[in-house]
């Protein structure tokens, strides 16, 4: 019983580390940022202002601009990235493939540049002149430059292409590592009771994948939810604030603007609970359909 | 007999592969290139590599940016691993239900956006400098503290640490190992995939942290290369060959960590995956 009790002892030695980093810089601050959305003034001299600060968010056209676009982006992007990176995954799963490695390891490759170098490379690629609207010129698939830093739409559109393209191939890999194990026998029931390509991915390979797309589906939703590095490299959240995130219009009030970190925390807090409602949602989702 | 599907197959992961290198081959040559050629849309390597490289060397702080960005990454990375790991094996070898609430509490604070924790963060780094200034703001060390561990690794661990045999930490009890013993000579060697697979995303992120460097670091002789990557490309006059080269410096190391890793990368994935 003694050595029971140390070894239960020893195993919070083991996790005292990390409990302590996660709480001082996680949950601590956490706590402080709620406080400080009940506080305002500029700089370092806050008073308690109550619910002021959430009262002035709702009636703030940027903050609402903000996350109407950070839904822009979650709505549109997370789902149709989620379904290319099941759809190559399932192409590279095929076992009589040639050149796997390859097209396995070019898909990836864009997860292993940093969101800054990316952004400033696509910020060029896809300027009036750059090399992108060339090419759609040269096909004929456009009359005139697409406008793609300067119109509200496009830009919006390019932000969406450049996370399509930075995480797909991320995610793909986890859907391959969880094809891995599933059992081949399945599909080979399957196309003996002659099911086609698509009914085998929408009946097998998604309902057997289920945990790991809902896994894929969380994090890349609290990601969007979190976008910063892409907007404010490649559109400066422009033209006027129509490519603006939560995240940027929370950094521009505490470090651009005259800090008002009272409010900033406020806004901030729109995150969380978006991040906590979506989450939950997606394990509804998941607790449906089972 | 033309097999459709496999043509379609192809066709398909061509177009992928050629849409996600693109950029890279676009980066790769125009870092030979002159910037008038650059935006000419040159798609020919051009002879200007040489004078690109001296330019962003002499002009900007490439050197200690490097210095900086490899100091914090491996740093981060490496106390990342020992404290995950010390944390996803205790809650897995040592389960009680006490632990297991703790467990539960940590994993919610994956739901909590940086970008809430930003502004204390700031505030508590100001509070640290008036007492140890040598690890407060406009540090590198600034920068490493709150990615010392995330509960993303806690979890990842945790759930690779059940693929690992338990009947080795008895055999290590018996042969009079200290439980420390144990997991640093038996548990630490036989996790190679899981460590290099939380390496390689513990560097990457380190590497390309941006948000956090942007708030806490302020002076230029203290900037990481993301930092450094957005200066150039927000200047009103952009030498574009020298910026190409500037992000492909900054590039290099994350893929090289990729490729001798990549192997132990989709190994360790598999192994989380089926926990």
């Amino acid at each position: 019983m003694k050595l029971v009790r140390s070894k239960d002892l020893l195993g919070w030695f083991f996790i005292l580390i990390a409990v302590i980093f996660i709480t001082l810089f996680y949950f601590y601050p956490m706590l402080q940022a709620l406080i400080l959305s009940f506080q305002s003034g500029m700089g370092v001299n806050l008073e308690f202002a109550g619910l002021d600060n959430y009262r002035r968010l709702l009636n703030d056209p940027v903050a609402l601009t903000a996350i109407r676009n950070t839904f822009i982006y979650l709505i549109i992007q997370v789902p149709v990235m989620i379904l290319l990176a099941l759809f190559f995954s399932v192409l590279l799963n095929n076992p009589d493939l040639k050149f796997k490695g390859f097209f396995r390891t070019a898909i990836f490759l864009p997860a292993v540049i940093s969101l800054v170098a990316y952004s400033v490379i696509f910020k060029y690629l896809f300027s009036t002149d750059g090399i992108v609207n060339k090419f759609l010129l040269n096909l004929s698939l456009i009359s005139e430059p697409i406008e793609w830093l300067m119109d509200p739409f496009w830009a919006k559109v390019l932000i969406i292409i450049a996370i399509t393209w930075r995480w797909t191939g991320y995610n793909m890999i986890f859907y391959l590592a969880a094809l891995q194990n599933v059992d081949k026998s399945v599909y080979e029931a399957a196309r003996v009771d002659g099911a086609n390509s698509f009914q085998q991915f929408f009946y097998i390979t998604i309902p057997m994948l289920k945990p790991i797309i809902l896994f894929t589906a969380i994090t890349s939703t609290i990601g969007t939810l979190q976008l910063f590095d892409e907007p404010m490299n490649i559109t400066r959240g422009g033209p006027g604030n129509e490519t603006l995130t939560i995240s940027q219009y929370i950094y521009n009030l505490s470090f651009e603007y005259t800090p008002d970190f009272g409010y900033a925390a406020a806004v901030s807090f729109v995150i969380v609970i978006l991040t906590v409602i979506f989450s939950i949602i997606q394990f509804r989702l998941r607790g449906d359909k089972k | 007999m033309i097999n459709w599907k496999s043509i379609f197959t192809y066709v398909i992961l061509s177009v992928a592969a050629f849409v996600s290198l693109f950029p890279f081959i676009w980066m790769l040559i125009s870092m030979t290139n002159k910037s008038v050629d650059i935006t000419r849309g040159s798609l020919m390597p051009g002879s200007n590599l040489f004078e690109n490289l001296s330019n962003l060397f002499a002009n900007y702080n490439v050197g200690s940016a490097l210095f900086n960005s490899f100091f914090i990454a491996i740093i981060a990375t490496v106390l990342c691993l020992i404290v995950s790991a010390l944390a996803g094996y205790g809650f897995e070898v040592y389960q009680s239900k006490g632990k297991d609430i703790v467990f539960t509490i940590l994993l919610l604070s994956m739901m909590i956006p940086f970008a809430a924790l930003m502004i204390p963060l700031f505030r508590f780094f100001g509070n640290i400098s008036q007492v140890f200034p040598a690890i407060g703001v406009d540090t590198l060390y600034a920068v490493i503290l709150p990615y010392v561990t995330t509960a993303f690794f806690v979890f990842f661990f945790r759930q690779n640490t059940k693929m690992f045999t338990k009947d080795l930490i008895e055999a290590g009890r018996i042969d009079g190992l200290s439980e420390l013993g144990i997991f640093f000579r038996i548990y630490m060697p036989s996790m190679k995939n899981t460590l290099a697979a939380a390496g390689i995303i513990s560097f990457m992120n380190n590497w390309n942290n941006y948000l956090w460097p942007l708030v806490i670091i302020q002076s230029p002789e203290n900037q990481t290369i993301p930092l450094l990557i957005s200066n150039l490309g927000s200047g009103y006059t952009p030498d574009y060959g020298v910026i190409y080269t500037a992000i492909v410096i900054g590039t290099i190391p994350t893929a090289l960590v990729f490729f001798f890793l990549q192997r132990f990368f989709v190994e360790g994935m598999t192994g989380s995956v089926k926990g």
